[in-house]
């Protein structure tokens, strides 16, 4: 299936495999995360400068050929978030946005009302905004309408690594929304990863999960392969598995009597 | 929006060879999807999935009992006037028919009503001919106050309404509308409405929307069987019905599934008999496509047929049916015409004991609308 | 004169532009997007926006995230 293409925000991908760029113990491994999983888009989140100290710049181990998806993370209004938008924007390298919208510190999970109404602002003034929100119809139909260039649902809260543990919720995303579904958040493994691409999921995004594994490049590797796999089972359309017993009593005898 | 282009696609592909390339493998795929596309519904509409049809029966029944449980809902039409102006080939109202033609006034409408109502019966169906100047939009207001007295749900099946028509009545108290395509064949439908209003293929198409935009709780399509190959019917009411679940999330959309049966007048020849097994085919592959889309199965069908198909997927059936213009209350030695003959003459009583005794539970109304409509 | 710079209170000795605070600090003015009171100053206008004494400075930089 070379001619998969994934089409997000006007520009085309190979890679359906989203990577981040926090929790690594060291950033000088990104690379070889980006070069092993193949990854073509990375996240990254923006902070007050440390003036006390001398830190190293994320920005110097990202590779130059990848689409930055700066993140509002830090925001608990969308308020915040489209100030946060705007200055990422102003660092020059391109108007992607992904918002993130969480002002309860004890779950992480998103506030879709704030999310939506930064979407709406946003896509306004011309980024291209990638919502991260709870897997819900409503949100995401409201997202829809903000003109958002995705939908990106949970599949367990943030940085969990619990897993699919809104497959349901996401199943109903990927049939009725007719943006890309970019599952975000809580993958622990390659499978699960693999889980959502089989059931017709556009692109995962992971981070924790690679930054935190002992060998990240390997890691990074096994989620791109998963997350291929899983795409090409869902666009190879799977088999049949014979799941109905023939019934004691047919259902449909009556039609071939008299 | 509009279903117009999609359905225009779908009458320009080569159907019948797309049916025929079909193979058991496609059908089994198709079957094992959670979620279902076109070609998973068309698979499960062709000839190859005749063999599989037990097991398309054992899902379809699967799905019914998830998503509506063990109910039926029962609802009878009223036919409240038979002035036509169109020339519909095969049916019996047809201008060309010479028939005795009449329209119930508001004494008359009271009467049926409450005779109908005295049956228990919730939700009525009220139609009439396709004659804006003897039926207008306001008789049909007007009729609607009347009977919303009797019953908290009233809906309609008759000529195509602009949508401010369809506002008006849904202001009055209409929460349900019926309309058939007939045949969703382009260049056969001209040939079937050779004159009078319904000839405008397009507007009838789109009606079922403007009902859901005019805010419709119900809107019930659907395909005259057998005017058409009804496999080919079938795929385009089934993609019709999905297309305005998508569009209008808020609107209960169902499908019926009359096939075409004789009348008086000129002895029309349809294209292909429906048999049994094509029906139930269709039924299967229609709840397996859309698992909460409502079906609707009318007196057109025998009983035993009625009975049988209660396992696989029919959720709404009319009962206590009389297709002629105040059939309910009228004289019995008089002389009346229906619009087409019913196979299933049971009482409204006699089919709820028919229901109970399979297992089903009668349901003559599933909601109430909180404010009375003004 | 005395500024607020990413939230703490700092002393700047003299008339300077957002480029002279940047310089001072090692700080590659590319890696950066500076707020001066709410409003972000465009990069090309770092050397000729001067800062003024009481001013709300936020320099911000991309760090890692998810």
């Amino acid at each position: 299936m070379s001619n998969d293409i994934f089409k997000l925000g006007g520009l085309e991908f190979e890679s359906r495999l989203l990577t981040g760029t926090g929790k690594y113990a060291d950033d000088s491994v990104i690379p070889d995360v980006c070069k092993a999983s193949g990854s073509q888009i990375i996240t990254v989140a923006l902070r007050r400068v440390d003036l006390e100290s001398e830190t190293g710049n994320v920005m110097d181990f990202i590779p130059k050929h990848m689409q930055l998806l700066p993140n509002t993370s830090g925001a608990r209004t969308a308020e915040e978030a489209v100030r946060i938008a705007r200055l990422a924007k102003a660092m020059g390298c391109g108007n992607w946005i992904k918002i993130e919208v969480i002002s309860d510190n004890k779950y992480l999970l998103p506030d879709g009302y704030e999310t939506a109404k930064a979407t709406e602002i946003l896509t306004k003034e011309g980024f291209v905004v990638l919502p991260y929100v709870n897997a819900d119809l409503y949100i995401a139909r409201s997202l829809v309408d903000a003109g958002a260039a995705a939908v990106m649902p949970l599949g367990a809260p943030i940085g969990t690594n619990r897993g699919l543990k809104t497959r349901e919720m996401v199943r109903i995303l990927i049939d009725e929304i007719d943006l890309p579904i970019i599952v975000d958040a809580g993958i622990g493994r390659p499978s699960e990863a693999c889980e959502a691409m089989e059931m017709g999921a556009d692109a995962c995004l992971v981070n924790t999960a690679i930054a935190t594994a002992s060998d990240p490049a390997l890691m990074g590797k096994a989620f791109s392969r998963a997350v291929k796999a899983g795409r090409d089972a869902y666009l190879s359309g799977p088999g049949a598995k014979h799941s109905h017993a023939k019934a004691s009593s047919p259902l449909t005898g009556f039609l071939h009597e008299g | 929006m509009s279903f117009y282009p999609i359905c225009a696609e779908y009458n320009d592909a080569p159907l019948a060879e797309q049916f025929g390339s079909v193979t058991e493998q496609d059908v089994r795929r198709a079957l094992n999807k959670n979620t279902l596309g076109p070609e998973d519904f068309l698979a499960l509409l062709s000839p190859a999935a005749v063999p599989l049809i037990e097991e398309m029966a054992a899902k379809a029944n699967q799905l019914t009992l998830q998503h509506f449980g063990r109910t039926i809902q029962l609802f009878t039409p009223l036919y409240m006037a038979n002035f036509c102006t169109n020339k519909c080939v095969y049916c019996g109202f047809n201008t060309k028919n010479n028939i005795p033609r009449s329209q119930l006034g508001p004494e008359e409408l009271e009467k049926e009503a409450k005779a109908i109502a005295a049956t228990g019966l919730k939700q009525l169906l009220i139609l009439t001919g396709d004659a804006r100047a003897k039926s207008s939009p306001e008789y049909i207001e007007s009729a609607v106050k009347i009977l919303r007295k009797h019953f908290p749900s009233v809906s309609i099946e008759i000529y195509a309404m602009t949508e401010e028509e369809y506002s008006r009545l849904v202001e009055v108290g209409v929460d349900g509308m019926t309309m058939f395509q007939e045949t969703y064949n382009e260049v056969l439908y001209p040939e079937l409405h050779p004159a009078g209003p319904k000839h405008d293929y397009r507007f009838r198409l789109d009606a079922p929307e403007r009902a859901c935009k005019a805010g419709m709780r119900v809107v019930n399509i659907g395909a005259l069987l057998g005017l058409d190959d009804w496999r080919h019917d079938a795929l385009k009411t089934g993609i019709h019905a999905a297309y305005l679940q998508n569009e209008y999330p808020e609107v209960d959309i169902a499908v019926s599934l009359p096939r075409i049966r004789t009348h008086v007048g000129d002895a029309f020849t349809p294209k292909s008999l429906v048999s049994d097994t094509n029906l139930v085919q269709n039924m299967l592959a229609l709840r397996i496509f859309l698992p909460r889309c409502g079906i609707t199965i009318s007196t057109r069908e025998a009983p035993d047929f009625r009975e049988n198909i209660l396992p696989l997927g029919v959720t709404r059936m009319s009962a206590g049916v009389s297709t002629e213009v105040g059939g309910h209350t009228g004289d019995e030695e008089e002389e009346k015409v229906g619009q087409f003959d019913i196979s299933d003459e049971r009482s409204v009583d006699e089919m709820c004991e028919v229901l109970r005794k399979h297992g089903y539970q009668p349901v003559f109304k599933d909601w109430h609308p909180l404010q009375e409509a003004s | 004169m005395i500024v607020k710079l990413n939230g703490k209170d700092a002393e700047l000795s003299g008339k300077t532009t957002v480029l002279g605070l940047l310089e001072s600090r090692n700080l590659p003015p590319e890696s950066v997007v500076v707020e001066i009171n709410m409003e972000i100053i465009p990069a090309e206008n770092y050397g000729s926006t001067e800062i003024n004494d009481g001013d709300h400075l936020e320099i911000l930089r991309f760090v890692g995230g998810g």
